[in-house]
């Protein structure tokens, strides 16, 4: 289980932080080695393979229709009709894609927002106390998490019409506030986040659970929390298959169904071809998350360090 | 019991808790109900219409097993599941392959400016599926795509990637292009808290670069790359969005019955066959369970 031992070790050994660095008369030692170019390079594939496709995005968003289909796909091409698009994106249909992305923040805050707290509280609970059924809790969870998402969602559409859920925004948001990989991240992040002396020192002054664990023990999972919100916010402004099965009705669409709904129009008969709204409305998709990631660096990759998906 | 996660951790907290009690369940509980409302509740109501028959006279009647021997007598079902087994033969191994040898070029040091390599590999993790399959999908469109400039330059015919022969393989391209960063990260993660110390050591004993993976990084983190391996094989068996979006582009290509998922969505949706698209999906979440949880035992067993 060299897995988990990583994290008794991590303080003592940390990358350059650690006592044990050696004065090396090398000009390049094991943590300072030399840069190479060639594996520069060659990592520079991969590089480029990640980023072709979203080059391709961006430049094509500035493309009308027609020349969508008459120029070279990774140059600029006719009149830049980045604007127009844009414009035209948000105005189709009389400003369907805003009530789409309306829907998808709506998803978005409600279900991400609930599966954070729920894994919050969820994790801290399972870390920080000991109590009856616990053990079964944790069977319980990971054996679920094995059995593939999409097995559940007949099922889970079989039920909620019974329910009278479906085609409301109800059959999108329920689903999602359960994120069993967030639990984890949240459970070991707390193991190791919270001291705990500290909460048994509040304990002994008077403070009840609840204080304790908002005064003391949020502040601390902080890094923790920011990871799990964002990996619950990808997993819901992306999701297809859920909003696919539930929702009926184009007014409760995500973006994700939108866009997909735009790009068929074009083989149904007599239907529109948009490809440029399609494009532009899939550039406008990503970029709040892109960014969100981006701005977020520092926070997230120190949650993901710290936290759990080492091991 | 538990495929996904190294069972040591977790028991680690539980040794430093407080005395027993049940107020941990006042922080657990609203988890488990919903938990219980999405997961559970599903499971145990698909366990149940799976043994009944729905007809158009004559209404529901209980059968037993035999929507279970219909799904392993059904040709359909069998070349979704042989299809998704390839898929994961070859995609899964190369897009772990090509996420370690980032992560250890980027962990070595030796690279230019390493975090935005980090952070430019990882950036597809954050677009969503059908986004990724609709750009892909326009790329290798021979009408505007890439694939139809590079034969107007170069007056070729290339092989149409939305062709039945060379579609799995180009879905099996826009999931590595996804999910490489991701996987990437995560060995990313793992590699960082190998002590250095131990590479020093290595290298005094005049151990090179390529030993050094071999006897001390590959090892280190072959937790991580067990469930890397794991999510990867779930994912795998779950191939449902790509192939769905990728429908209205490539019409012939990809059939309803074009994986387990897909499969077992259109008998729902447009067969209205719920009791056996119910029993498709359970023999599909029994599969990935096993293997899931071989490849755990496996993994684990190796580093003992």
């Amino acid at each position: 289980m060299t897995t988990t031992t990583a994290s008794a070790t991590t303080s003592a050994g940390r990358r350059g932080a650690g006592p044990l660095r050696t004065r090396s008369r090398r000009a390049h030692s094991v943590e300072r080695p030399r840069r190479s170019m060639v594996l520069t390079v060659a990592t520079g594939i991969v590089l480029i393979y990640s980023l072709v496709p979203l080059v391709w995005l961006v430049i094509n968003s500035s493309k009308t229709q027609a020349s969508l289909f008459g120029s070279f796909g990774l140059w600029f091409s006719g009149d830049f009709a980045l604007w127009d698009n844009i414009v035209q994106t948000l105005t189709y249909d009389g400003g369907i894609f805003v009530r789409w992305l309306a829907n998808t923040l709506l998803y978005v805050v409600a279900g991400a927002g609930g599966a954070t707290a729920l894994a919050i509280i969820g994790g801290y609970g399972l870390a920080k106390f000991t109590f009856p059924g616990k053990r079964a809790v944790f069977a319980i969870v990971i054996g679920a998490v094995a059995v593939p998402g999409t097995a559940l969602a007949v099922p889970t559409f079989l039920m909620f019409s019974q329910m009278g859920l479906t085609n409301t925004p109800w059959a999108v948001i329920i689903p999602s506030l359960i994120s069993p990989f967030g639990l984890y991240l949240m459970w070991t992040f707390a193991a190791e986040a919270i001291p705990t002396e500290l909460l048994e020192a509040a304990r002994m002054d008077g403070a009840s659970e609840v204080r304790t664990f908002a005064q003391i023990s949020l502040p601390l999972l902080a890094p923790g929390i920011v990871t799990v919100l964002l990996f619950t916010m990808v997993a819901t402004w992306n999701n297809y298959f859920l909003p696919l099965i539930m929702l009926r009705d184009p007014d409760w669409y995500p973006l994700t169904l939108g866009l997909n709904a735009w790009n068929a129009q074009a083989a149904t008969a007599g239907g529109e071809a948009i490809f440029n709204l399609v494009i532009t409305g899939s550039l406008l998709t990503i970029l709040p998350l892109i960014a969100a990631f981006l701005l977020l660096q520092r926070f997230w990759q120190s949650g993901l360090a710290a936290g759990g998906v080492k091991e | 019991m538990a495929p996904i996660v190294p069972a040591q951790g977790l028991m680690a907290p539980a040794r430093r808790s407080n005395p027993r009690s049940w107020q941990g369940w006042g922080f657990v509980g609203p988890f488990m109900a919903v938990f219980a409302l999405v997961f559970l509740a599903p499971i145990v109501y698909s366990l149940y219409i799976s043994v009944f028959r729905q007809q158009l006279v004559g209404g529901t009647s209980f059968v037993g097993l035999e929507n279970y021997q219909r799904a392993l007598s059904d040709p359909l079902f069998w070349s979704a599941l042989v299809r998704v087994s390839l898929f994961l033969l070859v995609q899964v191994p190369i897009m772990l392959g090509l996420a370690l040898l980032v992560a250890l070029a980027i962990d070595s040091g030796r690279l230019y400016g390493k975090s935005f390599f980090r952070i430019s590999i990882f950036l597809p993790y954050a677009v969503p599926a059908v986004v990724a399959a609709l750009m892909w999908g326009f790329m290798y469109g021979t009408r505007f795509g890439l694939v139809g400039n590079l034969n107007d330059a170069l007056g070729t015919t290339l092989p149409d990637p939305l062709s039945p022969g060379l579609i799995l393989a180009s879905i099996g391209n826009i999931v590595t292009w996804e999910f490489v960063g991701y996987n990437m990260l995560i060995f990313y993660s793992a590699l960082r808290v190998i002590p250095t110390s131990l590479y020093e050591a290595a290298e005094i004993d005049g151990a090179g670069q390529f030993r050094i993976i071999r006897a001390i990084k590959i090892p280190a983190i072959r937790g991580a790359l067990v469930i890397a391996a794991i999510f990867s094989i779930i994912g795998s068996f779950q191939l449902f969005n790509e192939p769905s979006i990728l429908q209205s582009l490539a019409p012939n290509a990809i059939t309803t019955s074009f994986t387990p998922n897909l499969y077992a969505y259109s008998l729902s949706f447009s067969g209205q066959q719920y009791n056996y698209s119910a029993t498709v999906a359970i023999i599909m979440g029994l599969i990935t369970m096993v293997i899931a949880y071989v490849v755990q035992l496996r993994g684990m067993r190796k580093e003992a």
